[in-house]
């Protein structure tokens, strides 16, 4: 069924009793041509792209809960390409440029709204790495702009200006086309997009070992609904890729951290962009719901548990009462965690695993969302055709080795 | 919020502390027969488990001295706390090593 104004009309015609579920749930076959484990974003658009740009239809995404039950329904759907390096700079502008067509090209609105993103300075010296990344930026062909503190009191009149504030104002970077998007929306999107193509969504259905064959190959998986074969699969699982990769018998320089965030009670319209104070690592959107979106720093040691300590509760939101005094009441509606695959770089590994037949996507640590179109165009390119993405060269799990690391972490100020 | 029981000044506030990732870990060497290989998963490879794991905390805001811990990431449980220099405690399905 195509989405549309008339479908709307008519279907409201008709008591909405015509609606049909928005993609099947199948029983596994017994093999398929390409397995993707974990049914977030990024799988589900990598079945998408196999699909669609490569033909590829025999494919299931198997998923141990919901599809978008772990990291795709955690973060805070900010979607930005503010890099320094020209590698990460290109891959998360295509992936913004994938975003800005994405409703049109999954016929299913993601609301992606382009409302901006503005990184505070807060000394002379931010402003100077301010200067020094918007003109990286600019040389990698992305937008930036450095605002002055009068922009920024205009642009965003809750934030504590004053002299006396505790962290004080000197400017920003803004990128105007950043934003934030409705997770679940991403998420559905690809999953009917990628079932309409044929592809079999299989939830509930976790993933227990591998199977190898004589060469070591991967032939297939073990899970809690049977044995699936397929010669190549793809893992997505974020936090849990040390997992399955130890399944498979390697290791990854990979930790998995709990990273929280927060939603307020619906306040009416007080935030119209997305906002990031590096000196306190807090950043914030308001939702179109009115909840504001309020996430921070890692729980700084390794956890699997999806939910947070309170260490990291005050000081991400004693940042915001310290920052948006008239903030300092609001009531918060939830707090919950996800836990991020970080890696030293803070780059993700994309491409080739020690197993043949196994491909990964993991190692985007704090920042999945926004590169969800490109995590799965690329994982798909690489399943396909079993050559890295060109996008993708950069980020093979090789780099440990020789040492080219693409060092985000340093380059781009990332808090964590 | 966890409590981790500093080998010296006792149980603390999980504020008072930094984790410094896994511990046990043993550099290769000597260095001229380390191939990039072997250095590369050296430096960066972690077993990164859902469960028990040995790794290192520093006591930042106490005595600033190193110690071990043996906790459970995905539960948070304690599971022993050990000097540097002592070897990984045999850890049962109860109770703690120390």
């Amino acid at each position: 069924m195509r989405y549309s104004a008339w479908t709307v009309f008519r279907q409201g015609l008709g008591g909405q009793r015509g609606w049909k579920p928005a993609w099947r749930s199948p029983d596994p076959k017994p093999d398929y041509e390409v397995i993707i484990i974990g049914g977030g974003g990024h799988g589900l658009a990598t079945a998408y792209y196999l699909a669609k740009t490569y033909g590829i239809r025999r494919v299931a995404v198997l998923e141990k809960g919901w599809i978008g039950g772990g990291n795709s329904g955690r973060n805070t759907t900010a979607i930005r390409s503010n890099y320094y390096y020209r590698a990460s700079a290109r891959m998360y502008e295509h992936s913004l440029k994938l975003y800005e067509g994405l409703s049109k090209e999954l016929n299913y609105n993601v609301m992606f709204s382009q409302r901006g993103m503005i990184s505070l300075a807060h000394s002379p010296h931010d402003v100077e790495l301010a200067h020094r990344q918007a003109g990286a930026m600019r040389l990698n062909g992305v937008d930036a702009d450095f605002l002055s503190p009068g922009e920024i009191a205009r642009r965003v009149p809750i934030l504590d200006m004053s002299p006396e504030a505790r962290f004080p104002v000197f400017g920003g970077l803004l990128q105007k086309r950043a934003g934030t998007a409705r997770h679940d929306a991403v998420v559905w999107g690809y999953a009917r997009a990628a079932d309409a193509l044929g592809v079999d969504i299989i939830q509930n259905c976790e993933v227990t070992g591998f199977r190898r064959g004589a060469d070591g190959a991967v032939i297939g998986v073990e899970t809690s609904r049977g044995p699936i074969a397929a010669t190549r699969i793809g893992v997505a699982v974020a936090g849990h890729s040390s997992r399955l990769a130890e399944m498979a018998g390697f290791r990854l320089p990979i930790t998995s951290y709990a990273l929280q965030a927060f939603v307020s009670e619906p306040l009416k319209p007080v935030l119209d962009t997305v906002i990031l104070s590096p000196a306190t690592g807090v950043y914030m959107s308001q939702s179109d719901k009115g909840g504001l979106v309020i996430g921070g720093g890692l729980d700084l040691y390794p956890s699997y548990a999806q939910r947070g300590n309170m260490p990291v509760i005050r000081n991400v939101l004693g940042a915001v009462a310290a920052q948006y005094p008239s903030l300092g009441r609001v009531r918060l509606l939830r707090q919950w965690a996800g836990i991020v695959d970080v890696v030293p770089d803070s780059s993700p590994i994309i491409g080739a695993s020690p197993v043949p037949g196994l491909f990964l996507d993991c190692g985007w640590g704090t920042g999945g969302f926004k590169a969800i179109p490109v995590g799965g165009t690329m994982l798909a390119h690489q399943l396909a055709t079993l050559t890295p993405h060109e996008l993708a060269e950069p980020f093979s799990l090789e780099r440990f080795t020789t040492g080219a690391l693409i060092d985000e972490a340093a380059g781009s100020g990332i808090a964590h | 919020m966890l409590q981790i029981s500093c080998p010296w000044c006792g149980p603390r506030d999980e504020i008072e502390f930094r984790c410094g990732g896994q511990s046990h870990v043993i550099r290769p060497g000597p260095p001229e027969e380390v191939d990039d290989a072997t250095w590369g998963r050296y430096l960066s490879e972690k077993i990164n488990p859902r469960g028990d794991h040995l790794e290192r905390w520093l006591h930042a805001a106490g005595c600033r001295r190193w110690f071990n811990v043996a906790r459970d990431t995905a539960t948070h449980r304690i599971r022993a706390v050990y000097h540097m220099v002592e070897a990984a405690p045999a850890i049962g399905d109860e109770g703690s090593a120390r």
